[in-house]
């Protein structure tokens, strides 16, 4: 079908929400670098950040062939408001317990989304989502085994881990705040839906807590914490994007 | 006898981490200094580049169960190049012979009868080979 500037819009609103989560949350988890549990799981965590800053680098490449700015200009020079990211991968990274969580909530959701792309109308889309598809797969290998983990380990561990599922559960479910052209995005072929990824994620997260033994809070009784998908952040974004964008800011022509 | 030959010809070896090899402590204790330190065991990581060829060691990595040596393994030792397949195996389940038994195996290179160089077959490969382009 034609694609109305509607389409375009709706299109442009979902690769600004994949690229910017992956950003924000790459950098927020290249934060454990050298301060990882341990030497090996330092390297892994740090290595899957890295690769979620080259996720996001693809889908502004996208972004860029539709007439936005370059990727450098687009991820260095907005500001918090001009940023489509959920509130969960802005906040700090707590405790490991809370990145873990975090990493697991939102991974899960990284991967359903990118398989769902994986049939989309748009082509550039549809190579990034089969080209990621096996490092998103290790990724979500990465935060079930820990999950599975620390469910088996010491009752400190267990609670801490329940603790932290409570708490981000609000937050995760911001990831999947309805965009604008929700309707244009499913009728077109581009995107089945935040609904409908949602509905898909839920099952999955659910049915992995269980069998780890944790529990999830009753969906029904939890508000979606949501707002960033339409440019209202919490207090964390902006300095997040000030130290992200230090080095780029005192000369914005240097070549890398 | 036999019992005590076998012991002598190989050893076992706890881990390749120098704080538990070196320290020679014990890492089966339940208590005492290694259980303080709080150090994982180890497991050697054996990395395939493609279907079909041998699997090569290289490196260790610590891990509390075989499971998670798996998923370090991956980021640790095959992040960069080629890789199809990953092994890990528990450092304390392999057997190593000790160097100062390296005498066994110093006659080897002179055994030329043992090397299939010595096989005098190349002129029924030729045969064969020139019968198969003779059917085709």
């Amino acid at each position: 079908m034609e694609f109305t500037d509607k389409h375009v819009m709706g299109l442009k609103d979902l690769l600004y929400r994949m690229a910017d989560d992956l950003l924000i949350l790459g950098h927020r988890n290249s934060e454990w670098t050298g301060l990882g549990p341990i030497l090996e799981e330092d390297i892994a965590f740090s290595s899957m950040a890295q690769d979620k800053i080259g996720q996001s680098l693809a889908l502004y490449e996208i972004l860029h062939e539709l007439g936005e700015s370059e990727p450098d200009t687009v991820a260095f020079t907005r500001n918090a408001a001009q940023f489509h990211s959920c509130h969960l991968v802005e906040l700090p990274i707590g405790e490991y317990d809370f990145s873990l969580v975090r990493h697991f909530f939102f991974d899960h959701q990284s991967a359903l989304r990118m398989d769902m792309l994986v049939e989309t109308v748009v082509e550039p889309l549809q190579m990034v989502a089969r080209k990621f598809r096996g490092e998103i797969k290790y990724h979500t290998m990465h935060a079930d085994l820990w999950l599975k983990q620390l469910a088996n380990g010491t009752e400190e561990a267990k609670i801490r881990m329940q603790h932290s599922i409570n708490e981000t559960f609000p937050y995760a479910l911001g990831m999947f705040e309805n965009s604008l052209y929700e309707t244009e995005l499913i009728e077109s072929g581009i995107f089945p839906g935040e609904a409908h990824l949602k509905e898909t994620w839920l099952q999955v997260v659910t049915d992995k807590l269980n069998a780890y033994g944790y529990s999830l809070p009753d969906i029904d009784q939890v508000i979606p914490v949501n707002g960033g998908r339409i440019g209202l952040h919490t207090e964390y974004l902006q300095p997040l994007l000030d130290e992200m964008t230090e080095v780029f800011s005192i000369d914005p022509s240097a070549d890398w | 006898m036999w019992r005590l030959c076998r012991n002598y010809f190989y050893m076992k070896i706890d881990s390749l981490d120098p704080r538990i090899a070196r320290a020679n402590l014990d890492s089966n204790s339940q208590e005492g200094e290694l259980q303080a330190m709080g150090h994982f065991q180890t497991y050697e990581v054996f990395e395939q580049k493609k279907r079909g060829t041998h699997h090569m060691h290289v490196g260790s990595v610590h891990a509390p169960n075989a499971e998670l040596a798996m998923l370090f393994a991956k980021e640790q030792y095959t992040r960069r190049g080629q890789c199809v397949n990953i092994w890990v195996v528990q450092t304390s389940d392999i057997l190593v012979t000790q160097y100062e038994d390296a005498d066994m195996f110093e006659n080897t290179p002179s055994k030329l009868h043992r090397d299939p160089n010595s096989y005098k077959v190349m002129d029924r490969i030729q045969a064969y080979k020139e019968r198969q382009k003779n059917k085709a």
